[in-house]
Parts: C-alpha cells; structure tokens; sequence
C-alpha cells in the first residue's frame, strides 16, 4: 500500500464531494430531518391512548380515579363499560389500547389494607406504545397516591405508617413519562447512522463506473484496498458530522441524559461508522450502476437497522428465530452499547462484548469489500 | 527481443460464444507508432483493453513491455498510458487537480510533478487555465489534457482508444502532432483510429475485422502491395456491362463503379483488358494505373475479409 496513492484518492474524492454541495447538504441534513421524525415519532404518537374504564364500584374514589386519568392528556377515556363482555369486544376491535379494570371492593380494600390495585389491560400489538402507556399510567397512579397522602395528612395530622395507596397491575418498573423516549432515542441514532451512513458511500464506486473514469483509474497501479481507503476516509469524516449532529440533537434537543464518557461515545461511534460505510462501499462495488446500489444499500439497511436492530422492538420479545437472526444485524449492537452509553454511564470494559461483535463485522466487510475489487473490466 | 514493446501472440476474447478478438498476432518495435484500424465493433478496444490488463484474454498471450498482460498485470499498468474510448478525466475537477490526481497514482516524485503537470499543460495549450473545472473544456482540450495525464510518469508504452473521435479536424492534427513528439522520444504507441487520413500519420497501420488481422503494414506498403494487384481506372461506356463482363475475367481481381469511370484490380498483365471486354461488345478507354488510396484499400481488405468470413 503506497501512501501517495491513497491520499490522491482521498484528496480527490474530497474535492468531488465538496464542489457538490446539494449532495453534500442532503448527506448532513437527512440525518437530523430524520431524527425530528423518528424522534418526535416515537414521542408524540404516545399521547392520548385510547382508554377503555370498567368501574365496577362507580363510587366517589373510583370515579374520581377515573377522571384523574381522562385529564392527564396522555390518556383519552374513549368508553365506560359495564362487564367482561364488553372489555373483551373493545379489545379485540381496538376500540382502545388499553382497559382500566375498577374492582367493586376497590375502596372498601383501599381502607381496609390501605392499599388497593387497579388492573389495567394493555394491547400489546405495538410493544413500545405499551410500555409507554403503562408508564404514563403508572405515573397516574404515583400522582393519585400522592393525593391520598396529602389528604390523609390533612385529616389526620400525621402521616400514617399505612397510607392509602393504589397500585396498578402488571407490576412494572417505574417509568416517568420522558423514560421511555430516552430509552428510543440513542437507538434512533444508530438506525439514522446505519441508513445514512450506507448510503453515503454506496455510489462512491458505481458513479466512477458509470461516468467511464473507473476504467482509467484501473489503468493505473492503484490498489483495492488503496482506492478502498482512499475512497473511505472522506465520507469517514462526513460520516462522523452526521453521527455527531444526531448526538447533539439527542441529548440537547430530545434532552436524552447523558451518563457516559464522551471518549467511549466517540470510540464506538467511529467503529459502527467504519462498519456501516463499508456495508455501503461493498454494494458500491458489487453494483455498477448508482441507481441499482443505492436502492440495494437502501433495502439492505433498512430492514436490519429499523425492524431488527432492537431500537423500537424489543429484541427479546421476538419469536426465536429472528432472535437469532438479529445476531447478525449489526446495528443491534450499537443500539446496545448507545443506550448503554447514555442511560447507565457504561465504559469501554463493560461494552466490551457488543465493541468486539462490531470489530468483527468491520473486518469482515472491509476484506469482502477489499476483495470484490477487481481490477479488471469483466470480473465484478 | 529488447526493442519490441508490444508481442502479442494469438491473443483471443471471447465474450460467451462471441468472439471479440480471434486469434490475434501483432508485435510493435519500441518507438513505433502503429495506427489500429477497423469499423465499428472490430475488436480494436477489446484488443487495447487485454494489452492493459482491464481484459483477461480467453486464449493465447501478450507481453507489454516485457511484462505478461495475464500474469502480472501490475507491472504493465506501472509502464504504461492509457487513454480510454470514452472520455475519462474527472470533469468536476480543475485541470491541475486531475494532473495532480494522476501525477499522485503514477507516484511522480514531488521535486518533478511540477516540472511535468507544466510541460502536460503547454502540450495540452492550457497555459493559464489550470484552475478551470475540465467539463468546461472543448472536445480537443480535454482530449490533450487526458494525454498529459497519461504520460505523467513518462510509459515507455501508449494506448490511445480513439483519442480524436469527435474532434475537429485542427484540433486532431495538434494531436497527432503531440503523437510524433512523444515517438521522437522513443515512446511506443498504439492508437486507434475511425480517421483514414490519420492512418498515413502512422508507422505501421493494423487493420483489424471482424476480431481478425487483416492487414499490417506501412502505408505505403499496404497502398503497394495489400490488394495484391495493380489498379486501373478505366473510362467505358456501358459501365453496368463492363463490371458484369470483367467478373468473369480471370485476371480481374476486382471492378468496381467509381463515378464515371471503373477501378478494376487485375494481377499480371492489363494487356488483355482491351479485348476481353471489346468481344463482349464494351467499348473501353485505354486502361490507367493509379495508386490506391488507404481508402480503396481499407474497403476492399474489409469487405474481403467479411466475404471470407461468412463462408
Ligand atoms: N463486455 C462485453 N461483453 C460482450 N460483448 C462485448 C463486450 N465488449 C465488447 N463486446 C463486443 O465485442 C465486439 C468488439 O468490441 P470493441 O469495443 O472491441 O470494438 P471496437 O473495434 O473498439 O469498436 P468501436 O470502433 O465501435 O469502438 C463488439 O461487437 C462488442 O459489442
Ligand atoms: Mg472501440
């Protein structure tokens, strides 16, 4: 590999991407169009689910729970029903999304224990809505337990050791609202960069074919992996201001806390660049007409990176098999160490699994793509 | 063996049954310039294409420069230039950064790239404009500059596809001229060419058809030599019996309408030209020797060739 060559290539292509300054602008801007989508997406969608109440007591409690969630705005009472039947026939016809069951015993226990449950139902069709929606509904439930205990202090003067508490069923972990959308957003990241970064560099090899220039750059003593570098290094940066616009915009726009050490963000988010450029400059290679790659770096990313990679679907509620699958979707992995990043702080050491399976991949599809080169007109 | 540059022996192509180029012998001596002439869809790029290594030959082999174009196609593109068919500088780039970009492939040492993107610009006549972007340039321009950027690192060995197609007709006597300098330093040169005229530039024409060499030699020897026999023009009357008549001559290789008057190729003597045709009731001016033009010779040679070919 001879330096010269490599740079000529690197400063060449740096030069073409530069006096093309609307490619240019779609390769920074997409990033960060497509985060306001897929980001405010998740968010906004999650607002006003369709509730369905079941209020067996229909006491003064119960009602005014009721109308605790009818007036949080995350919540849209859509029906009162009045048995078994009708639950399940509003479930099953997706009247709403979920089912609030009131027991009619639910104030008689309240005092009694001081504590009572309210069981809600959840269609779990859409997992990540779900899971929001039992996190805003147990966000309800935190503010109405609250209520109970600011009036028992009222009545009593002193707050008891059994307060009157209400506790939603399923049992799950406590989400306050904006939870839900930290834990999407670092996966929107890594979705935005596997789409964008792919196709940045699928045409980098098709256009050269297409514009008659690749045979004379076959002519020359330029070797595969020095084009392949040469080629790579440009968009690497390009790739790099996409990854760190969507960064800023997660944590200064989306407010995404970040816990973790930039030089670990930094590290990883280089590795997952240097892999999803190569996915794009393997099609490059493979396909010789720009059309034909961008639409296979399109339909080869897109699948893994929006449905498998575990961003919005959860990875482990997945039948088996794709499970498996998943395995060797790359982006899976990056949506792992993210959200690990942000939300728990974690360093290298910890992430050293998910880093390793990325090395792994970048390696192999920088050979692949190294050695699909030919440097001859009739071998592709 | 030292001064051949190009030794192709029986070099073939085949793309699935078709065969581009059939069984192709030809050999350059260093600093010839030899003219590579065929119609359309000859085999002439598919040819170049193999002697660069762009093409794996089906069969049979070529050395460039001494190097062997299947076995180490590394070393041949490290001596040689090449110029494709299709234009193939980067437009969206000025002329300096595509020399600088080629200069930067080829490895010219930094204390000359100077020196040589310099003399590539004044060869080019692109003094002054080296900062214009190279998709703004005219046919000729462009077609020079690609030729500087093809000599950066100075190959003992160019192949030039077509490198004046499209060009007019001034700019294309520049380039030729540009060809003959190069050969005065004992540069050796393969280019093709759809120009006749251009073919009289050369050292040596190879004409190719149909994959096949059909002729290979200097002008002047093909004009002499290649039809194998002498050509008369012959004024007549009835021009549409006088070519009937003279097909079923023995001598006459070839009688063909030419305006007003025949071109008839005979072997041996004209003597009984005269006669053959006047027992045949054509009356028929005494016959006149002219040398052929590369013209005659390419069509005749060709369509020769394609005759041969179909049976
Ligand atoms: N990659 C290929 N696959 C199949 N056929 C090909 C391929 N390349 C060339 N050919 C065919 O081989 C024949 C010779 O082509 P070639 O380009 O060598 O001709 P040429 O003499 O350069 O013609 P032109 O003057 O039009 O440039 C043509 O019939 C062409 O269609
Ligand atoms: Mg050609």
């Amino acid at each position: 590999m001879k330096l010269k060559r490599l740079l000529a290539i690197a400063y060449k292509e740096t030069l073409q991407i530069w006096r093309d300054p609307r490619s240019l602008a779609i390769a920074l801007l997409m990033p960060l169009m497509q985060m306001g989508l897929l980001g405010y997406g998740v968010s906004l969608d999650v607002r006003h689910v369709a509730l369905c109440v079941y209020d067996q007591e229909n006491s003064q409690i119960s009602r005014a729970l009721v109308q605790d969630f009818a007036s949080s705005n995350w919540f849209a009472v859509v029906r009162q029903l009045h048995n078994e039947a009708e639950l399940r026939d509003a479930m099953d016809r997706s009247v709403c999304i979920g089912a609030i069951t009131i027991a009619s015993n639910f104030t008689r226990t309240l005092d009694s224990s001081g504590t009572a449950s309210v069981q809600a139902i959840f269609d779990a069709t859409d997992v990540n809505t779900t899971n929001i929606a039992i996190g805003y509904a147990q966000g309800v439930i935190a503010l109405v337990t609250a209520d109970f205990e600011r009036n028992w202090l009222r009545m009593h003067g002193e707050l008891a050791q059994t307060v009157g508490s209400v506790d939603l069923e399923p049992r799950v972990m406590f989400n306050e609202a904006l939870d839900s959308r930290n834990f999407i957003i670092p996966g929107v990241v890594a979705v935005i960069l596997g789409l964008v970064g792919a196709q940045l560099t699928s045409l980098t090899v098709s256009r050269e074919w297409e514009r008659g220039t690749m045979e004379q750059l076959i002519s020359t003593p330029v070797t595969a992996l020095e084009l392949m570098i040469g080629k790579l290094m440009p968009y690497f940066i390009v790739g790099l201001v996409d990854a760190g616009f969507c960064l800023i915009a997660a944590i200064f726009w989306f407010r995404v806390p970040f816990r973790g050490a930039f030089g670990t963000l930094a590290a990883t988010t280089m590795l997952y660049t240097l892999v999803v450029l190569g996915i794009g400059y393997l099609v490059s290679v493979r396909i010789r007409s720009q059309l034909g790659a961008s639409q296979v770096a399109l339909l080869l990313t897109m699948l893994p990176t929006t449905l498998l990679s575990g961003y919005t679907f959860p990875i482990d509620q997945m039948p088996h098999f794709v499970q498996m699958i998943t395995y060797a979707v790359y982006p899976r992995y990056f949506v792992t160490i993210l959200r690990a990043v942000f939300l728990k702080g974690s360093g290298l050491s910890e992430l050293i699994g998910p880093i390793l399976a990325l090395v792994v991949f970048a390696v192999l599809i920088i050979r692949i793509a190294a050695r699909s080169f030919h440097k001859r007109l009739d071998e592709r | 063996m030292m001064d051949i540059a190009v030794q192709a022996t029986g070099l073939t192509k085949r793309f699935g049954s078709f065969v581009a180029v059939d069984n192709l012998d030809l050999s350059i001596a260093k600093g010839e310039v030899v003219g590579f002439i065929g119609p359309n869809g000859a085999g002439k790029s598919t040819t170049i294409r193999m002697l660069c290594g762009l093409l794996k030959p089906s069969a049979g082999r070529a050395e460039v420069a001494g190097f062997d174009v299947a076995r180490d196609p590394e070393a041949v593109r490290a001596h040689i230039g090449y110029m494709s068919q299709k234009f193939s500088l980067y437009g969206d780039l000025s002329v300096r950064e595509n020399l600088l970009f080629f200069g930067g492939l080829y490895q010219v040492p930094r204390g000359e790239i100077e020196a040589r993107m310099h003399m590539a610009i004044g060869m080019a006549g692109l003094e002054g404009r080296e900062d214009v972007l190279v998709q703004t340039l005219a046919g000729g321009w462009k077609q020079r500059l690609a030729l500087g950027c093809a000599i950066l690192h100075r190959p003992p060995v160019l192949f030039l596809d077509e490198p004046t197609s499209g060009v007019e007709p001034e700019a294309r006597r520049k380039f030729w001229e540009l060809i003959h300098q190069l050969a005065s330093q004992s540069v050796t040169i393969l280019v093709s060419t759809h120009y006749m005229e251009e073919a009289e530039y050369c050292n040596r024409i190879a004409l190719i058809n149909a994959g096949q060499l059909v002729a290979i030699g200097s002008p002047g020897e093909l004009r002499r030599h290649a039809l194998g026999g002498t050509l008369y023009e012959l004024s007549c009357e009835a021009l549409g019996a006088a070519v009937t008549a003279l097909g079923q001559m023995p001598e006459v290789i070839d009688a063909a309408i030419f305006s007003d008057k025949l071109h008839v190729l005979m072997r041996g003597s004209v003597e009984a030209l005269q006669p053959w045709l006047a027992t045949r009731g054509v009356t028929a001016g005494q016959p006149v020797p002219i040398a052929p033009s590369l013209e005659d010779v390419f069509v005749q040679l060709v369509s020769r060739s394609s005759v041969a070919g179909q049976t």
